[in-house]
C-alpha cells in the first residue's frame, strides 16, 4: 500500500514516459528506444494501481488471469498480423480502447465507492458529467472502429452508404446526447445512463458509413483522437494524471494526422465527415467516353524502357498494398540498382489507407528508409527524371489536380509524375479511381500502361530485365 | 479560496494537448503508422481504472456487476497493450534494419 501522493507522482512519471514514447518517433534511429519509455510507463502505470489499491485478495489472481488472457490474445495478433492488414488491425485496436472506456464508466457508475466518487444514486456532479463524457466518446469510438475495421477487411462495401436527412438525424442524435446527460445528471437515473451508451453506439455506426473507402486515412485519425478524448474523460473521473496525459496527447496526435491527412486531399475535415465522397459521381462520367488513344505495353517493354533508364522514381499506392506487390517491387528495383539506376521512391501522404501505410510497407521489403521521399522533398526530382513507375497509384498524380479548376480533386497536391521523360503505368483497367475522375495522365504521349495485376506484372518485368 | 482540484487536473490537461500538439508534429511522416499503433497501446492506461474496478469486489462476492465489468475491460485493455506495443516494435524493426545494410 503506497500513499496517494507517492502514486500520483508515478503516474505523473509514467505520463512522461509516454511523451518521451511519442518524441522517440521523430526518427527512426530513437524509435524504438521510444517504443520501449512506453512500455516502461505503462509498468510503472499497472504496477503503482496494484500497489494503491493494496488489497491483495482473491480478485487479485483473477485480475492476472484475465491480464495473461488478454495480453496472449494481444501478443499472438502482434505477432501473426500481415503488414498489409495494418489499416484494420489499428481500426480495431481503436474499438477496444473505446469499449474498454464504456466498460469502465459503467463500473464507475455501478460501484462509485471503489473510486471515491460518491454513493450508487448520488455520484459527484462532476464525476458523472465526466464519465458520461468519457462513455459516450468510447462507445462512438467503439462502434465507429467497428465499422471502419468492416469497410478495410473488405467485409463491409467500401463505398458510402448515404440516404436523405442523414446530416438532420445524426445531428438529432448527437444532440439526444447531451439532453439525456443532462437528464443523467439531474435524476442519477440508471436508465438514462444506459439510454445514453446505446444511443452513442447508435451514432458511432452513423457517422462512419457515409464515408468511402480513400478517405480511411481521416476516419482512422479521426478515430485515434476519439479514443484519446474518451480515455482522458475516464482519467478525469478517476482523477488519474497519468490517463489525463495520455488522453490528451493521443487526442491531439489523432487530431494532427487527421488535419495532416485532409491537407493531402485537399478537403475540408467537414467534407470528409459529411461523407458522400466518391460515390457514383457521374458528373465526369458521360463526357470522356470519347476513347481517346492509349499506349499500352507489355512486361518486355517495360523492362526496355527501365533498363536504359539512368534514373527511375516509384510511385506506390494503394494498389500495391492490395496486390502485395512491394517486395516483388524492391527485387525489380535491387536489379535496377546492379545496372546502375538510380531508384528512389516518392509517397503521396495519403496513398493508402492510413497514415504512413506505404512507409510501413517499403520498410517490411526491406526498402532502406533513407531511398524513400515524401511528396515535398521529391517533387522537383521528377522533370530530372527518365521513368516514373507508378504501382497501385491513381488520383495523386493526376495532372488535373493542377488545371482543371473544375475538377473535385483540384487543389490537392499531387505528384509531377508527367514531368518525367516517360511514365509507366501499372493498372488493371483504364476505370478512374476513388475519387470518380478520369486520370489525364493516361492518355499523355509519354505514359505506357501496363494493364496487369502490380504484382505479377512486377515479376515479369524482373525476368525481362 | 481553495482552487478546486479538478482546474489542477483541467491545467494538466490543456498542457498535455500543447506538448502533444508540439511532439506528435516532429513526428516524421514515414512513421506515422507505428505513431499511430503505440498512441493505440499507451491509451490503454485505462487499464489502471479497469484494476481498480475489478479488485474493488468483496472477497465473497468477486464477481458483482460493476468488477465484472472490470474484468472485461481488463481484457480488450491487454489485447491492445501487448498487441500495440509489439507490433509498434515489430514495425519499428523493419526500420532498424535499413541503416546496416547500406
Amino acid at each position: 500500500m503506497i500513499s496517494a501522493n507517492l502514486s500520483a507522482i508515478f503516474y505523473l512519471v509514467s505520463g512522461i514516459l509516454f511523451i518521451l514514447a511519442l518524441r522517440g518517433l521523430s526518427s527512426p534511429e530513437t524509435s524504438r528506444q521510444g517504443n520501449l519509455f512506453g512500455i516502461l510507463g505503462m509498468i510503472i502505470a499497472i504496477t503503482v494501481t496494484f500497489l494503491t489499491v493494496g488489497n491483495f485478495s482473491t480478485s487479485t489472481i483473477y485480475v492476472f488471469i484475465f491480464l495473461l488472457i488478454g495480453g496472449a490474445i494481444g501478443a499472438f495478433i502482434a505477432f501473426k498480423i500481415p503488414m498489409t492488414a495494418m489499416p484494420e488491425l489499428v481500426a480495431g485496436f481503436h474499438s477496444l480502447v473505446g469499449l474498454a472506456a464504456v466498460f469502465v464508466a459503467i463500473s464507475a457508475f455501478k460501484n462509485p465507492e471503489a473510486f471515491n466518487l460518491g454513493v450508487p444514486g448520488d455520484i459527484k456532479l462532476a464525476s458523472l458529467i465526466e464519465m458520461s463524457i468519457g462513455a459516450a466518446v468510447g462507445a462512438i469510438t467503439f462502434s465507429g472502429s467497428i465499422i471502419a475495421f468492416l469497410k478495410l477487411r473488405g467485409i463491409m462495401s467500401g463505398s458510402p452508404i448515404t440516404f436523405t436527412g442523414q446530416h438532420i438525424v445524426n445531428l438529432l442524435i448527437g444532440i439526444s446526447i447531451f439532453v439525456l446527460i443532462y437528464f443523467l445528471c439531474s435524476s442519477q437515473s440508471e436508465s438514462f445512463f444506459w439510454s445514453m451508451i446505446a444511443i452513442s453506439f447508435l451514432i458511432g455506426v452513423l457517422l462512419i458509413i457515409p464515408i468511402g473507402g480513400a478517405d480511411m486515412p481521416v476516419v482512422i485519425s479521426m478515430l485515434n483522437s476519439y479514443s484519446g478524448w474518451a480515455a482522458a474523460g475516464i482519467g478525469f473521473t478517476l482523477e488519474n494524471t497519468a490517463l489525463i496525459i495520455t488522453g490528451a496527447l493521443v487526442g491531439s496526435s489523432g487530431a494532427i494526422l487527421s488535419y495532416i491527412m485532409c491537407k493531402g486531399m485537399n478537403r475540408s475535415f467537414f467534407s470528409v465527415i459529411l461523407g458522400g465522397f466518391g460515390g457514383d459521381s457521374s458528373v465526369s462520367k458521360d463526357k470522356k467516353k470519347d476513347q481517346k488513344p492509349v499506349k499500352s505495353g507489355n512486361a518486355e517493354d517495360a523492362a526496355f524502357l527501365l533498363k536504359n533508364a539512368s534514373s527511375v522514381i516509384i510511385v506506390p499506392g494503394y494498389g500495391m498494398a492490395v496486390a502485395q506487390a512491394q517486395h516483388a517491387l524492391r527485387e525489380m528495383v535491387d536489379t535496377l540498382k546492379k545496372n546502375d539506376i538510380k531508384v528512389s521512391y516518392a509517397v503521396h501522404p495519403v496513398a493508402g489507407r492510413m497514415p504512413g501505410h506505404m512507409n510501413v510497407l517499403l520498410a517490411e521489403a526491406n526498402v532502406p528508409y533513407d531511398e524513400v521521399f515524401e511528396l515535398d522533398d521529391i517533387n522537383n526530382d521528377f522533370a530530372n527524371t527518365d521513368v516514373a513507375f507508378v504501382i497501385g497509384a491513381n488520383d495523386v498524380t493526376n495532372p488535373v489536380a493542377k488545371t482543371d479548376p473544375q475538377s473535385p480533386i483540384f487543389g490537392m497536391p499531387v505528384l509531377d509524375v508527367e514531368k518525367c521523360k516517360s511514365v509507366l503505368f501499372v493498372k488493371r483497367s483504364l476505370s478512374p479511381g476513388y475519387a470518380g475522375v478520369d486520370n489525364e495522365l493516361f492518355y499523355r504521349e509519354n505514359t505506357m500502361m501496363l494493364f496487369a495485376d502490380a504484382k505479377k506484372m512486377t515479376e515479369d518485368i524482373v525476368k525481362n530485365i | 479560496m481553495e482552487i478546486d482540484p479538478f482546474i489542477f487536473r483541467f491545467s494538466i490537461f490543456i498542457l498535455a494537448i500543447f506538448v502533444g500538439y508540439y511532439v506528435v508534429w516532429s513526428v516524421t511522416p514515414s512513421l506515422h503508422t507505428p505513431l499511430m499503433s503505440v498512441t493505440n497501446a499507451i491509451s490503454s492506461v485505462i487499464i489502471v481504472g479497469a484494476i481498480i474496478a475489478a479488485l474493488a469486489g468483496s472477497s465473497e462476492n468477486i464477481f458483482e456487476i460493476s468488477s465484472i465489468f472490470g474484468f472485461l475491460a481488463i481484457v480488450l485493455a491487454a489485447v491492445n497493450i501487448f498487441g500495440g506495443f509489439l507490433v509498434t516494435q515489430r514495425m519499428l524493426q523493419m526500420y532498424k534494419k535499413k541503416k546496416k545494410n547500406k
